[in-house]
C-alpha cells in the first residue's frame, strides 16, 4: 500500500501518434488466476525476479501482498498491478503489467474487473490437486471477458504431482486445449522463462485508438492520505496525462488530472498514459465512492459516449453490527470505519441502537471474509474492543398490506402476524471433492436447506455438485463444515442467483427473562426448535456463572422453544497456598478484573464477546468445535 | 521492625502432581552448596536490613524433611547463628510425614523448632496414588505421633479438596479420619491446577475429571461446618485452628506486613517493597556467591496498591480488615476511600462492615475474588 509514497520522477518524452501505436503492439496485459494455494502469489514473485523488476535486496516474499493481514491469510484483498520489462528471445523488450487479483469468492466482481483489464490470463492449476472450484469460476469470469488462457502446470516438483492427469483434466473440465501447457514450479524457478516467452506470443496485443476519446477502466483504488484517491486504471482508449480534465462516467463527477503513473513495482510518475496501459492516476479525489471499480474515466469535454461494459454498483451481501464493548469508544469507532471506507467502496455502515448493546453500527461488507478482515483491522489497528453480532442477510419482508420492507438486522423483523412471507437471498454453490465425498457434501446441504441441481463427474474420481442453498446457511459456518466433512478436499464457490419466499421466523433470546435483541436470529420454521435448544446449550457454556441463576429461553413470538440454565456462581475464592507471592495473587484478580471488563453488562448478566457469535458457530448436533 | 522469616528449601524426593512452586528432584543436587549460599543470602541481607526479634520462622518448600540429618542440622544451625529468635517465636518447619522420624524430629526440636506442618493432602490411598503422592495414610498416624512423643504441640496438616476423581463422600472420610489425629491446626486447600505441572498437562488433554465449581463449593462448606463441629475456628478462608493456635506466620501475609523471604524463588515483602528471589538453582547461587542479593523482581509498593492489598489480603481474614488499623496505617478512611465499592457488596451480600471491622458475608467468603477484585483500580 504504501508503495504510493515513493514517487520516483522518471520521464519519458511525449510521444507521437506512430512511437504510440509501435509501443502499444509491444504491450502484454495479463493476470494470474488460481485456486488459493496454487502457487499464484509465487508464481508473481518469480516473474518480478526474472524481470529483474527488483533487486533481491527488495524481494519480500509474495511482495504483490502488501497488507499484513493479506499475507498473514495467504490471500489477495488490494489488488496490485505492475508494469515490467522483458527482453524475449525474439531480441524486443515487451511492456508486461501484471495485475493481481484477489483470491477470494467475496471478492468475483473486482476479479471480474481486475480481468477486465487484460488481455490475457495464466491460469495456474495445481499439478497434485487439480482444478478446483475456485479455478473454475476464475476461468469463466476470465472467458466471460475474453481473454487468452494460458494454462500452467504448477507444483510439478511434489512427489505427487501428476501433471498428465491435470493435462487431461484442464482439457475435459474446461474445454481448453492444454497441449502447450507449461510445466512448472514457481517455487523451484522451473518453467518461468517459458512462461514469459507464451505471453509474448500468445497474448494479443491491446487494440485501441490513442487518439480516441479517453476511455479508462477503474479496476481499484485506495486512499492515501497525501494524494487522496489513487485510482488503479487500464487506458483502453485514448491518451491521459496530468492537468486533463476527467469525467466519471458512471457518477458524473469532474477532477483535474495530478499525476498519472505506473508501479514498476515503485510507483513512478510518466506524462502520459495511453492505450494499454495499466498504471495510476490522481486527481485530488476526497473519496473512493467517487472512483467506483468499474467505472469508466474519460475527457470532462467531447468525451466518450459509451462507458465500458460490465460497471455495477457494490451492494454488500452480509450486515452484522459492530458495537464497541467499551461505550465511550462509539465515536472512536465511528473514526475507524470512515477511515477503512476511504479505502474500501464495499464497506457500509451506519448508526444503529440496541436495547442490549446500546450505541454501535450496522455494517455491511460483500461477504463473510470480508466481514472478518474490517472486524480484525478495527481491533488491531484501532484498538477498539469490538462486541460483533452475528451476520444476516437482507430478507425482503411482504407484509399483508402489501407493502414491502428489507430487513438486514433480524431484530427489525416485523411481527408475524403482519407478514404475508419472507422471501431470503439464494446462492448456487458449485462444491468440487473426491467421489468418496459425495454423500457427506449433499448431507451437509440437504442440512442447509440446499435444493439439488447438478452433479457431474469431471473424470473417474472427481466430482462437481451444484446446489441452490440460502445465502444465510452459508453466511453460517456452511465452509467449515464442508471442510471438515471432506477432510478439506472440497473446493467451494457460490454466486448469488436472486430470493425465493421461504419459512422464516424470528427466534428471541431471553436472558434472565430479558430479551437481548443483538442476540435474535433468522430461521428457518422446520430447524427453529432444533437451532433454539443448540443455541440455548451453547450460550450457557459461554456465558459465565453470575452470582444468580440465569435461565436462558429461545422464544418465537410468545413462545418459548428452548430453555437451559446457567447456575449462580457457587465458588470462586483462591483457596491455595500461595506462600508469600502476593504479587502473584494481585495479578491473578487483576487478570479477572480484566476478563471482567471485556465483558458486556445486559441487564444484569455479564455476558463475554463471544455469546455474540454463537449464532454463526453453530453445529447442528450441538458438539462444539 | 520484620517479624517474619520465611526460608525456602526446593528439594523434593517426588514431584507432586499439581504442585507448580519452585522445585526440583533432590537426587544429584548441590544441597550443601545450596545451604551455603542460604547462609550468605541470610547474612547479607540482616545486614543491609537488621531486626531485632523475629515473631516467626517458617522453613517450606519443596520439602524441608528431604534434607539428610546433617542438613538439617546445618540447616538449624544457620538459623540460630544469623536470625534473632527465642523461645517465643512460632517456628515452623514443613513435613512430608513419611520423611520425619525421631532422629530428624530430635534435630529440628533441639533447635527450638515448635510447629509442624505436615503435608497429608487426603487419607485416600487411592488418591494419593494419582496425585503423585508416595507417603500411605498410616504414615501420617506414625510420624504425627512421633512428632507428639518427640515433645511438640502445636501440630498443622494440610488438606486439598476438589481433587481430580474426589468424591463429596470422599472428602468427609478424609476429614473425619483427619480428626482421630487430635491436632491443633488445619489448613484447607482447593485444587488449582497451574501450568508446567502434570495435571496442567492431562486438564489440556481432555484426561483430568475434576469435580467442578458445585461440588467444589459442597466440600469447601462441609470443610466449614466439620471444623466449626469438633472445636476449630476460622479463622481464614483456609485456615483452621484451635484457639490460640492460629499460624501466626500466615497472619503475617494477611495483615499485610514485612516478612523476609530467603532462597531461591522465595518472595519477600521489606522496606515497602516486594522482592522475588532467581528461582533456577545455580543463578540463585551464582549471584549469591557474586556476592549480591538474588533478587529477580523488586517493586516498591505504592500507596494505593498498599490500600488495595490491605483490603484483598485483610478481607481474607475472618475478623476481616480493622477501620481503625487502616486509618492508622495509611491515615486515610476506608469506608469513604472505597464507598462505591463498599455499598455494591453490600448490596450483593459479600460483605458486612460493622463499626470497627470490614468483613466478608458467609456467601462473600465463597466468592471471596468477586470481593478482592473489586478493591483493584
Amino acid at each position: 500500500m504504501n508503495l504510493v509514497l515513493f514517487l520516483v520522477g522518471v520521464k519519458r518524452k511525449t510521444m507521437n501518434r506512430e512511437e504510440r501505436l509501435k509501443r502499444q503492439a509491444k504491450i502484454r496485459n495479463f493476470s494470474i488466476i488460481a485456486h488459493i494455494d496454487h502457487g499464484k502469489s509465487t508464481l508473481a514473485d518469480r516473474i518480478l525476479e526474472k524481470t529483474n523488476a527488483l533487486s533481491s535486496r527488495e524481494m519480500k516474499d509474495q511482495l504483490l501482498d502488501s497488507m499484513d493481514l493479506e499475507r498473514e491469510r495467504g490471500i489477495t484483498i488490494k489488488l496490485n498491478s505492475v508494469q515490467l520489462k522483458y527482453k524475449a528471445k525474439d531480441g524486443e523488450t515487451y511492456i508486461f503489467h501484471l495485475i493481481d487479483t484477489p483470491g477470494h469468492v467475496d471478492f468475483t466482481y473486482e476479479v471480474s474487473r481486475s480481468l477486465a483489464a487484460c488481455e490475457g490470463a495464466i491460469l495456474v492449476v495445481d499439478a497434485a490437486q487439480g482444478i478446483e472450484a475456485q479455478t473454475l469460476a476464475n476461468v469463466y469470469l476470465a472467458l466471460d471477458n475474453d481473454l487468452e488462457i494460458l494454462p500452467i502446470i504448477n507444483k510439478i516438483d511434489l512427489p505427487s504431482a501428476d501433471p498428465e492427469r491435470v493435462r487431461n483434466e484442464i482439457e475435459e473440465v474446461i474445454g481448453l486445449d492444454a497441449s502447450e501447457a507449461v510445466l512448472a514450479s514457481a517455487k523451484a524457478g522451473i518453467g518461468i522463462e517459458e512462461i514469459l516467452e507464451q505471453v509474448v506470443e500468445k497474448v494479443p496485443a491491446p487494440t485501441g485508438d490513442p487518439d480516441a476519446p479517453l476511455k479508462a477502466l477503474i479496476f481499484d483504488s485506495l486512499f492515501d492520505a497525501y494524494r487522496g484517491v489513487v485510482a488503479y486504471i487500464r487506458v483502453v482508449e485514448g491518451t491521459v496525462k496530468a492537468g486533463d480534465k476527467i469525467r466519471m462516467m458512471a457518477t458524473g463527477k469532474e477532477f483535474e488530472v495530478v499525476e498519472v503513473g505506473v508501479f514498476s513495482p515503485k510507483a513512478q510518475v510518466q506524462d502520459e498514459l495511453t492505450v494499454g496501459d495499466v498504471g495510476f492516476l490522481t486527481a485530488s479525489i476526497k473519496n473512493v465512492g467517487d472512483t467506483r471499480v468499474g467505472d469508466t474515466i474519460t475527457n470532462a469535454k467531447n468525451g466518450a459516449t459509451e462507458a465500458l461494459p460490465g460497471y455495477r454498483k457494490l451492494n454488500p451481501m452480509v450486515y452484522c453490527g459492530l458495537y464497541p464493548i467499551d461505550s465511550a469508544k462509539f465515536n472512536d469507532l465511528r473514526e475507524a470505519l470512515e477511515k477503512l471506507e476511504l479505502n474500501d467502496s464495499a464497506l457500509q455502515f451506519e448508526p444503529e441502537t440496541s436495547q442490549a448493546l446500546g450505541f454501535g453500527f450496522r455494517c455491511g461488507f460483500l461477504g463473510l471474509l470480508h466481514m472478518e478482515i474490517i472486524q480484525e483491522r478495527i481491533e488491531r489497528e484501532f484498538k477498539i474492543d469490538l462486541i460483533t453480532t452475528a451476520p444476516s442477510v437482507i430478507y425482503d419482508v411482504i407484509m399483508t398490506d402489501g407493502s414491502q420492507l428489507k430487513v438486514d438486522n433480524p431484530s427489525n423483523m416485523p411481527d408475524p402476524q403482519k407478514i404475508d412471507r419472507v422471501e431470503e437471498p439464494y446462492v448456487k454453490a458449485t462444491m468440487m471433492a473426491p467421489n468418496d465425498y459425495v454423500g457427506a457434501i449433499m448431507e451437509l446441504c440437504q442440512a442447509k436447506r440446499g435444493i439439488f441441481i447438478d452433479m457431474q463427474y469431471m473424470d473417474e474420481t472427481r466430482v462437481n455438485i451444484i446446489y441452490e442453498i440460502p445465502l444465510s446457511e452459508i453466511v453460517y459456518d456452511f465452509f467449515d463444515q464442508l471442510k471438515s466433512n471432506t477432510k478439506g478436499y472440497a473446493s467451494f464457490d457460490y454466486e448469488l442467483i436472486g430470493y425465493k419466499p421461504s419459512k422464516l421466523v424470528k427466534m428471541d433470546i431471553l436472558l434472565n427473562a430479558e430479551k437481548v435483541d443483538a442476540l435474535s436470529f433468522i430461521v428457518h420454521k422446520d430447524f427453529a426448535y432444533e437451532r433454539g435448544k443448540v443455541i440455548v446449550d451453547k450460550l450457557k457454556d459461554l456465558i459465565p456463572r453470575q452470582q444468580f441463576e440465569v435461565p436462558i429461553q429461545a422464544a418465537i413470538g410468545q413462545k418459548i422453544v428452548a430453555r437451559s440454565t446457567i447456575k449462580a456462581m457457587r465458588k470462586n475464592v483462591l483457596a491455595k497456598c500461595y506462600g508469600g507471592d502476593i504479587s502473584r495473587k494481585r495479578k491473578l484478580l487483576e487478570k479477572q478484573k480484566e476478563g471482567k471488563k471485556r465483558m458486556k453488562q445486559v441487564g444484569s448478566v455479564e455476558v463475554p464477546q463471544e455469546a455474540f457469535m454463537a449464532v454463526l458457530k453453530m453445529d447442528d448436533n450441538g458438539s462444539k468445535k | 521492625m520484620i517479624k517474619a522469616a520465611y526460608i525456602h528449601i526446593p528439594f523434593c524426593e517426588h514431584i507432586c502432581h499439581y504442585c507448580d512452586f519452585n522445585k526440583v528432584f533432590l537426587k544429584g543436587q548441590p544441597v550443601d552448596e545450596y545451604l551455603e549460599s542460604l547462609e550468605r543470602e541470610i547474612k547479607m541481607t540482616l545486614n543491609e536490613t537488621p531486626t531485632k526479634h523475629l515473631e516467626t520462622i517458617f522453613i517450606g518448600g519443596g520439602t524441608p524433611t528431604a534434607l539428610n540429618e546433617q542438613q538439617l542440622e546445618k540447616l538449624c544451625q544457620i538459623i540460630k547463628t544469623h536470625l534473632p529468635y527465642s523461645d517465643e517465636t512460632e517456628f515452623t518447619f514443613e513435613a512430608n510425614p513419611g520423611d520425619l522420624f525421631e532422629e530428624k524430629l530430635q534435630i529440628l526440636y533441639h533447635a527450638g523448632v515448635n510447629r509442624i506442618s505436615f503435608g497429608v493432602q487426603t487419607f485416600n490411598e487411592e488418591l494419593l496414588k494419582r496425585i503423585g503422592r508416595v507417603h500411605r495414610a498410616k504414615d501420617v498416624f506414625q510420624s504425627i505421633d512421633s512428632a507428639k512423643k518427640t515433645g511438640f504441640k502445636n501440630i498443622s496438616i494440610d488438606l486439598i479438596y476438589s481433587l481430580p476423581g474426589q468424591t463429596l463422600s470422599d472428602f468427609k472420610e478424609t476429614l473425619e479420619t483427619s480428626f482421630r489425629l487430635d491436632i491443633q491446626h488445619y489448613s484447607g486447600y482447593s485444587l488449582i491446577i497451574e501450568p508446567k505441572t502434570v495435571f496442567y498437562n492431562l486438564m489440556r488433554k481432555g484426561q483430568l475429571l475434576s469435580p467442578g465449581e458445585d461440588v467444589e463449593a459442597e466440600m469447601y462448606e462441609v470443610l466449614m461446618e466439620e471444623m466449626v463441629k469438633r472445636g476449630f475456628e476460622q479463622y481464614e478462608i483456609s485456615n483452621f485452628s484451635k484457639p490460640g493456635c492460629e499460624s501466626k506466620h500466615n497472619l503475617t501475609y494477611w495483615n499485610n506486613e514485612w516478612y523476609y523471604g530467603f532462597g531461591a524463588g522465595a518472595h519477600s515483602y521489606v522496606n515497602g517493597s516486594r522482592i522475588s528471589n532467581h528461582g533456577p538453582l545455580k543463578k540463585y547461587m551464582d549471584s549469591v556467591n557474586d556476592r549480591s542479593l538474588p533478587i529477580l523482581e523488586k517493586h516498591l509498593v505504592t500507596k494505593v496498591e498498599q490500600m488495595e492489598e490491605e483490603m484483598f489480603l485483610g478481607l481474607r481474614k475472618t475478623a476481616g480488615v480493622s477501620i481503625l488499623r487502616f486509618k492508622e496505617k495509611f491515615a486515610e478512611n476506608p469506608l469513604s476511600l472505597f464507598e462505591i465499592e463498599l455499598k455494591t457488596l453490600i448490596e450483593r451480600d459479600l460483605i458486612q462492615v460493622t463499626d470497627q471491622q470490614i468483613c466478608l458475608t458467609k456467601k462473600g467468603r465463597l466468592l471471596g475474588n468477586e470481593v478482592f477484585q473489586s478493591f483493584l483500580k
